[in-house]
């Protein structure tokens, strides 16, 4: 009888087994695949400059910026609301990696391009990899008229252009952190005593504080600002909210410009001494043509 | 006694030997979902469904990662992965169940029922769905379709987007099992 129970157990054993092992192979053979990590951000921006995020394929997003007067400025000026610096812009995904864009800035009547390229992306698996990396290149076109000499204004002392590598690595659901490396070119400076080729590293991070809320800080600091104007580092604070097709980006930043030479290099607002913007991009994506999202 | 202990034993192990030959398996099933509401119809596949049935023991065990369902929209599918389904702590949907009838010598379709557990997002609940069964030469095709209760699952939809997402989605699925080597 002892054999009898025995054998039951045994023929229980192997039943229980077999299901498992059913089990066993799914996981031995789901085992190989390699993941993006996404959503590393909520947005293109993190606040003024870009994050590593690019749209995926086929998505047209129109984007709106706004950045108020400074709060400071006084109960007649409705704490800066009475003025507003605005850029809007179209950015349209070619692919998961590459954007191309172009905007306009009511400040200083600006035009600008970009091209944005996902180089390396986040993965986990196989063929891991521990950070994002992203390149960005973008040029500038100031179209207002406040060159003292007239003969100053030739077409070319109206460009500027600024390369950045930003790398970024989602450490966890909730918490991401960026660098950004940042060289800015400038055709024209106001006094020989500034310099044509600036550069900056920003840093900034991503705190998710809900499922459809974050927090977000972004400083760039300018290792050569320019000597003839009393400019500052770009300082930047912010609340991103996701609704769906929509996010908005609620900002509080000593930065007027919304494009990288004016807020990396520009900078006039002292953010401690309440020279503080508020103001929000919203984006609102469009899917043009079909996405195919089978890039895992 | 101990005959019949060792005898039992043999047929045991002769069961564990035939099942190794009795595995039919795919990685690239397809399960898709559907969710019609008010303001837009939703459609999802995945394309890269694994799946393995036992004819012995009629034991079916099927595996998907969330992240693969792919979407018309690709903003729909970060928001399926980072909102509603949070791939991140529950990367994977899983079914293990039986399937009640295998003909394996018949060659024309037929019905049966297959029933199991589901588990998506962390929960699990006993399931059971009619399903198409063909079996070709050297290969054994599951089909058929079911109804997920959203709610069931512990997967909230805001009140915001209730007229875009339904309350009950369909479920399909198609699986082309080949022997397992």
């Amino acid at each position: 009888m002892k054999y009898f129970l025995l054998t039951i157990i045994i023929g229980l054993l192997s039943f229980t087994a077999n299901s498992q092992e059913l089990e066993a192979i799914l996981e031995k053979e789901s085992a190989n695949g390699t993941e993006l990590v996404l959503g590393s951000f909520n947005g293109t921006r993190l606040l003024n400059g870009h994050s590593i995020e690019t749209r995926k394929k086929g998505v047209l997003e129109f984007l709106i910026s706004h950045r108020f007067d400074r709060v400071n400025s006084g109960f007649d000026e409705f704490f800066g609301l009475d003025d507003s610096n605005i850029r809007f812009a179209f950015e349209y995904a070619f692919n998961d990696r590459l954007t191309l864009a172009v905007g306009r800035s009511s400040f200083e009547k600006t035009y600008d391009g970009y091209v944005k390229y996902r180089l390396i992306r986040q993965k986990t698996g196989k063929k891991a990899s521990p950070i994002s990396a992203t390149l960005f290149g973008s040029m500038t076109i100031k179209t207002i008229d406040d060159f003292e000499d007239e003969s100053d204004a030739t077409f070319g002392r109206r460009l500027s252009y600024t390369s950045q590598i930003l790398i970024a690595r989602k450490f966890n659901q909730n918490f991401s952190f960026q660098l950004a490396p940042t060289f800015i070119h400038f055709n024209r400076v106001n006094s020989p005593d500034d310099p044509h080729n600036m550069f900056a590293l920003g840093a900034g991070t991503r705190v998710k504080i809900s499922k459809r809320v974050s927090l977000n800080g972004e400083y760039y600091y300018n290792l050569n600002p320019f000597e003839s104007r009393d400019v500052k580092n770009s300082i930047a604070f912010g609340v991103d909210i996701e609704t769906g097709g929509h996010i908005f980006q609620l900002i509080f930043t000593n930065a007027v410009s919304m494009i990288e030479k004016g807020f990396i290099a520009e900078t006039t607002g002292d953010f401690f001494k309440g020279d503080i913007h508020f103001g929000f991009n919203i984006s609102r994506a469009f899917q043009v043509s079909k996405a195919i999202s089978n890039e895992q | 006694m101990i005959k019949l202990y060792t005898i039992c034993l043999c047929f045991f192990l002769a069961t564990v030997a035939v099942n190794a030959q009795t595995r039919y398996f795919t990685k690239d099933g397809h399960i898709s979902f559907y969710s019609h509401a008010l303001i837009e119809d939703i459609k999802a596949d995945n394309h890269q469904v694994l799946s393995v049935i036992d004819t012995e023991s009629r034991e079916l065990a099927i595996q998907l990662l969330m992240r693969s369902f792919t979407f018309k929209k690709a903003l729909m599918r970060e928001h399926f992965n980072e909102n509603y389904v949070e791939s991140h702590i529950y990367p994977k949907a899983k079914f293990t169940g039986r399937i009640a009838e295998i003909k394996l010598n018949d060659t024309n379709p037929y019905e049966t029922e297959i029933s199991g557990t589901l588990s998506i997002h962390g929960v699990e609940k006993e399931v059971s769905t009619k399903a198409q069964v063909r079996i070709e030469a050297d290969k054994i095709t599951l089909s058929g379709d079911f109804n997920v209760v959203v709610a069931d699952y512990n997967i909230k939809i805001p009140a915001l987007v209730r007229d875009n997402i339904a309350k009950i989605v369909k479920v399909s699925f198609e699986l082309h099992h080949k022997p397992y080597k």
